[in-house]
């Protein structure tokens, strides 16, 4: 969209919104002077919605991700098991069992919204904020997701992955895009240990 | 201590999760950098006070402006908002708040640091950008790209104050008055909460950082108690906690957030809310959109008239030293 509205600074996507950060000043000098940017850019925006989408650009791809399951990574696997009347070994097949869609990377860098978790391991947010680890696999309603650094948060947390999901020294500094595909694969602590003391982490794939 | 290295702010990455950042009051960066003989977009040090006191190895040109933190140059008071000149062995120090929350100092030539993802802002989260991705310590250096000579002008002073000053006055209105848009959750506020939100004085808390500022004030309610799904957030977003208080969200934002979008700060309104600190209360008032663009619009002129005027004394000023 960005290619055919100049003046525009970013165009960031959600779920089911979007945000258009303009220039205002630009698009003030080009209209008349009781015409509103805002309306105008309304307008022009949903004249572009309105026509038929191109294919993506990216093909998706199917990234699959290690997480460890076990003790301290998975700080809140029992009130997921219990809130839902399943063991936690339950939780983590269900976990395991599906391939989830990456909607948006989004609220910390490289953060994915991942979707949709089986409903049987559906959780609601945790009411306040805890310090969550870098790596961390949490659910939240029926998305799952990944924090790819410290950070306050309120995911119920499962389990916590060795790889890193942002990379600020790469030129593509985040491991996923909106539109990839994900699958976890479970791994115990050793593994964990090996892959996040390898000198060069494998690209997702393993 | 939080002094860092920010500028306009690191667009086109949002959709990685990766926030714009930048200085918190951007005209004020703006016109430490105008009145310092650079572009707007240079990279700036946003000082928070207790600042950093800073020696200068080389004469500088350098100006300061936002908050007012009784800056001294060897000792010397030196006013804000004017272009100052600096000698060599300077140390640039800062005593107490006298009034705003974030100072910025800019110098002649620009800060040398690398950029990262287009912009020298400090992304702290990341631990990217900026100078090193940290916050300023003791015994850091910063160089600069660029370097003018005002040893000539100088000669045996300290420092020299140049006689004009940057006028800051777009912001006649009610100090207290923070315009917003109302946001696409506004309307599921009950009508009391709605009245409450408009009426009541809101007082920053301390629980305030560059992430956003959390507001309190009685607390306001939704009619049903819906889950919002992940949407866009921005500077200056006006959030609706779970217990009924609200969060300002501040130039280091998330990209996206959950809970329920109240209202929008207008963006020529973000300046003031940069400079409040905890104490600080706030009233809001909903503003049409046309007058959230014209004052927009008029401190774009009144930065675009402050730039050719310093840029021409000082080519004046210079060239008549010289």
């Amino acid at each position: 969209m960005k290619e055919n509205l100049p003046n525009v600074t970013e165009v960031v996507s959600a779920y089911s919104s979007l945000i258009v950060y303009f220039d205002l000043v630009k698009w003030k000098k080009n209209l008349p002077k009781d015409k509103l940017v805002f309306e105008h850019l309304k307008e022009t925006i949903n004249g572009l919605l309105s026509q038929p989408l191109l294919p993506d650009e990216h093909p998706s791809r199917l990234i699959k991700i290690p997480v460890c399951y076990e003790g301290e990574f998975a700080t809140d696997i029992h009130d997921v098991a219990s809130a839902n009347n399943i063991t936690a070994e339950e939780v983590v097949a269900l976990h395991l069992s599906k391939t989830y869609r990456v909607y948006m990377l989004g609220f910390l860098p490289g953060f994915c919204y991942l979707g949709p978790v089986d409903e049987k391991i559906a959780i609601s947010r945790k009411p306040q904020p805890h310090p969550v680890s870098p790596g961390s696999v949490g659910i939240a309603g029926m998305q799952t997701g990944i924090y790819p650094l410290a950070s306050p948060g309120g995911w119920q947390i499962i389990g916590r992955t060795p790889l890193k999901l942002f990379n600020s020294h790469a030129t593509e500094p985040a491991l996923l895009r909106a539109g990839d595909s994900v699958q976890f694969f479970a791994i115990n602590k050793n593994d964990f240990n090996d892959i996040q003391n390898a000198p060069v982490l494998p690209e997702g794939n393993l | 201590m939080l002094d860092t290295v920010q500028d306009m702010g690191r667009y086109g990455w949002q959709h990685l999760g990766v926030n714009p950042g930048g200085a918190m009051d951007k005209m004020s960066a703006k016109v430490a950098n105008i009145l310092a003989g650079n572009d707007c977009g240079e990279a700036v040090v946003e000082l928070h006070f207790p600042a950093s006191s800073l020696f200068f190895e080389q004469p500088a040109l350098i100006a300061l402006s936002g908050a007012d933190f009784s800056a001294t140059v060897n000792g010397d008071e030196v006013p804000m908002l004017h272009p100052i000149m600096v000698s060599k062995y300077s140390i640039l120090q800062f005593h107490k708040i006298s009034c705003g929350a974030r100072a910025y100092l800019a110098v002649n030539g620009g800060l040398d640091v690398p950029e990262w993802l287009n912009s020298y802002s400090t992304h702290l989260k990341a631990g990217a950008g900026g100078f090193k991705g940290r916050p300023l310590q003791n015994d850091d250096e910063i160089s600069l790209k660029k370097h003018t000579d005002v040893c000539t002008i100088l000669g045996k002073k300290e420092f020299i104050v140049l006689p004009w000053k940057a006028d800051t006055a777009w912001d006649h209105d009610e100090p207290e008055d923070i315009y917003l848009l109302a946001g696409n959750e506004f309307n599921r506020l009950s009508d009391d909460s709605k009245e409450l939100f408009i009426d009541q004085s809101y007082t920053i808390t301390t629980q305030s950082d560059r992430m956003g500022y959390q507001m309190k004030g009685e607390p306001i309610f939704t009619d049903a108690n819906e889950e919002v799904i992940s949407s866009g957030v921005n500077f200056g977003t006006i959030q609706l906690l779970p217990g009924g208080q609200l969060t300002v969200l501040m130039a280091d934002h998330q990209t996206t957030g959950g809970y329920p979008r109240l209202a929008h700060v207008i963006s020529a309104h973000h300046y003031k809310l940069a400079q409040m600190k905890p104490g600080d209360t706030i009233r809001f008032r909903f503003v049409s959109i046309s007058t959230a663009e014209e004052l927009l619009v008029k401190q774009h002129q009144h930065l675009l008239q402050l730039k050719n005027a310093c840029a021409f004394r000082l080519q004046q000023y210079l060239n008549g030293k010289s």
